[in-house]
């Protein structure tokens, strides 16, 4: 199986530790990952700020450059949720574009379905001993219908207590450039998601979006709490080694 | 559209700015809506053909919609043939026009009204009062509203924003012949209005409603409500005149089945509300007279995306799970449409030259709470996103968006900036400049790194290779 990594924009450009924990992850499970060089980003910020002629663009470029592999592993629900739900809305039926996005698109997986729905693994031998809650993030959550896959994973951490979040299903605010165009509701809204983090006690805060993980984890820096915030990736590639 | 709020200054992050600083405001929005909330999930949750039902809504919903041009002329030869009159209003004025002229013919000068957004959108009261005819709203929310000289700032329960003592304090003051003992006790409010609204309608003569849905085949309008005192409007006064919007349509007896389902369940959390009416034409010594109400909805009709938002059954089931809602309050939307459904409808209906209706279209983080609750299926986030491409955008914005476009549009560019990043990262303030500043006055932003992903990947790579 030809498997070829999505590290998005984000990732790649403010989160790589989150890229390279999927790459050890994958490896550790017998996959043989690529990173094709011409990738870029998929177009959500365009197309959600009402740019869609850019983002169409993006879209076009992604389906290049993703064309010929078996499938595409992306540790971002937000990400994979536009390629696989908006990209088909951005084609006119029946174009060029419109068959290259229905070819690309059911193969792009967010990186816990692809784990237990393609590689049928809930165990992936990871090793994290520490208080861990776990936010659903909106686009994983309504848009992918991830369902509790990344809890099940979590659960399988050997040294690992999850604590249920009160209001896990909530928004936290981010929401892209709505986070700088209505930085009042967006700011009260991570304050609330915070407040329900602390109620937890737990050390560290997991999702599987690391541009949500931004927004909450700077309001928790910024209230100086001291919980963490870690991708779901960067937990499950965690090992006893590198403890 | 609407007068109501036009002239309402601002934008909707300025609006919502003053709403999130409020604290009681915040609480009262907080607990109405979790309460709602609840109820709703809990009887939508006891029935195992929700989905179903919601599918049936949608399909005919858009099956009217569709041919909306022929189920019209049907309701008005229905209409006509029970003995009512039909009038057609191609915008808020000439509906107005067509209300006064009708209740003057009357010699009243006073009329009770049955809780209605149509009629609210266009500012009916208003334009009745300019000629003379004072119009006094009948449901015990609207009544705060309309005697607080106030706006509506939910679908459902116009006065939410209003708590207990607030409420007393209005009806003290506004009400005449009000008992000076008055408490804030809930039932001791719901009494008084009700002695101030008994004595309405045993003198007026003429109502005023609106309809939750019309029925083509037979020319029947329904009201759904929950204090009967709609119920009184429609039956004791002799002119009953309804204002209703276009987009009210079902075509047949048969299909009100699958809404009385799925609007009391999506409203109140009730698995049926208290008061059903139903009227067809008119009934002896009863003139009746149907106002139907385009006000910018063929416009609406006619676009692709948006269209969908005319499904809506105004139950305000995504008012009370917006996040940004709960947090903005109603007011902020500056139309008597608030909460997602009101920032897809609102610059529809009214187009987007004002600030305001300019910004509704980003009064979302697209979370999607709301689609997944709308009964009929109304995906909101994607009507949103397409308001968005046809929305006014800053010039300085549009060249930010046009230079990361112009990024992303090749990787070696994105390396390139992602290590001018790298190296200037030093020299990025903790506080940013610009509408940036958003960002940092309330959350810290993250440290750039060392390297990408990128360059540590083709870096490793080539070490591995030459392994
Ligand atoms: S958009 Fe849907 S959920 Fe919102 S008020 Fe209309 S019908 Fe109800």
């Amino acid at each position: 199986m030809r498997v070829a990594l999505f590290i998005t924009c984000v990732n790649d450009t403010l989160f790589p530790g989150t890229g390279k924990a999927v790459v050890s992850l994958l490896r550790r499970l017998g996959c043989d990952v690529d990173f094709p060089a011409a990738q870029t980003c998929c177009g959500q910020m365009h197309v959600n700020t009402g740019y869609r002629a850019e983002g169409v663009r993006l879209a076009r470029h992604f389906t290049e450059v993703f064309a010929g592999y078996d499938a595409v592993v992306a540790p971002s629900g937000s990400c994979a949720a536009m390629v696989r739900e908006q990209y088909p809305k951005l084609a006119r039926p029946g174009s060029k574009g419109a068959a290259a996005i229905a070819e690309v698109a059911p193969k792009v997986y967010e990186l816990s379905e692809f784990l237990i729905d393609v590689l049928k693994v809930e165990d992936v031998g990871a090793y994290f001993p520490h208080r861990v809650t776990y936010h659903p993030t909106c686009h994983s959550l309504r848009g992918l219908h991830l369902g509790d896959r990344p809890t099940r994973l979590l659960q399988h951490v050997r040294g690992l207590e999850l604590v249920p979040l009160p209001g896990a299903e909530e928004c936290c605010g981010f929401g892209g450039t709505f986070a700088v165009k209505n930085p009042a509701v967006s700011a009260a809204m991570g304050a609330d998601k915070t407040r329900s983090i602390l109620d937890t006690g737990a050390e560290v805060l997991c999702a599987a979006d690391n541009s949500c993980l931004m927004h909450i984890g700077g309001t928790l820096s910024r209230q100086k709490t001291g919980v963490r915030t870690m991708h779901l990736a960067e937990i499950l590639a965690s090992t006893e080694e590198v403890q | 559209m609407s007068a109501t709020f036009i002239g309402m200054p601002g934008s909707f992050p300025k609006n919502a700015e003053k709403a999130v600083q409020n604290s009681q405001l915040r609480f009262n929005l907080r607990k109405a809506t979790h309460t709602i909330r609840g109820k709703r999930a809990s009887v939508v949750g006891e029935l195992p053909d929700w989905q179903e039902l919601r599918a049936a809504g949608k399909a005919i919903k858009d099956h009217t919609l569709r041919n909306l041009d022929r189920y019209l002329i049907q309701m008005e030869e229905a209409v006509t043939r029970a003995g009512g009159t039909v009038h057609w209003a191609r915008d808020a004025a000439e509906a107005n026009r067509i209300v006064a002229g009708l209740v003057k013919a009357t010699g009243e000068t006073e009329v009770v009204k049955v809780k209605s957004m149509a009629t609210q959108e266009i500012n009916l009261n208003d334009a009745l009062a300019a000629e003379g005819i004072t119009a006094y709203e009948t449901d015990l929310a609207e009544l705060i509203v309309q005697l607080g000289d106030d706006f509506p700032s939910h679908i459902l329960v116009p006065a939410i924003h209003r708590n207990r003592s607030e409420i007393r304090e209005i009806f003290l003051d506004k009400m005449p012949k009000v008992p000076e003992n008055l408490t804030d006790d809930p039932p001791a409010l719901a009494e008084a209005a009700r002695l101030h609204l008994r004595e309405r309608f045993l003198k007026s003569k003429v109502a005023i409603s609106g309809a939750n849905f019309m029925v083509a085949e037979t020319g029947t309008l329904v009201v759904l409500e929950s204090e009967g005192n709609g119920r009184m409007c429609l039956t004791l006064p002799r002119t009953l005149i309804s204002v209703v919007g276009i987009e009210k349509l079902l075509p047949s007896w048969r299909d009100l089945e699958v809404f009385l389902q799925l609007l009391p369940r999506s409203s109140t959390g009730e698995r049926m509300n208290p008061y059903t009416s139903m009227w067809t034409g008119a009934v002896e010594g009863q003139d009746f007279h149907l106002v139907l109400l385009d006000n910018g909805r063929t416009d609406v009709l006619a676009d692709e995306v948006g269209r969908q938002a005319l499904r809506c059954i105004r139950c305000s089931a995504c008012l009370n799970v917006c996040p940004v809602y709960e947090r903005a309050g109603g007011h902020a939307y500056g139309s008597v449409y608030p909460g997602p459904i009101g920032a897809i409808l609102t610059p529809q209906l009214r187009g987007m030259g004002s600030d305001l209706d300019a910004s509704l279209p980003y009064a979302s983080s697209l979370c999607g709470a709301c689609y997944e609750v709308c009964p009929v299926a109304i995906d909101i986030p994607e009507v949103l996103v397409d308001l968005r491409a046809k929305a006014p955008h800053a010039a300085a914005e549009r060249a930010g968006m046009k230079v990361a476009g112009w990024i992303f549009n090749d990787h070696k560019r994105l390396a390139k900036a992602q290590r001018a990043a790298t190296k200037l990262r030093k020299l990025v303030p903790k506080r940013l400049p610009g509408p940036l500043s958003a960002w940092t006055d309330t959350r810290d932003i993250p440290e750039i790194p060392d390297e990408s992903f990128r360059d540590w990947w083709e870096r490793t790579r080539r070490s591995e290779r030459s392994e």
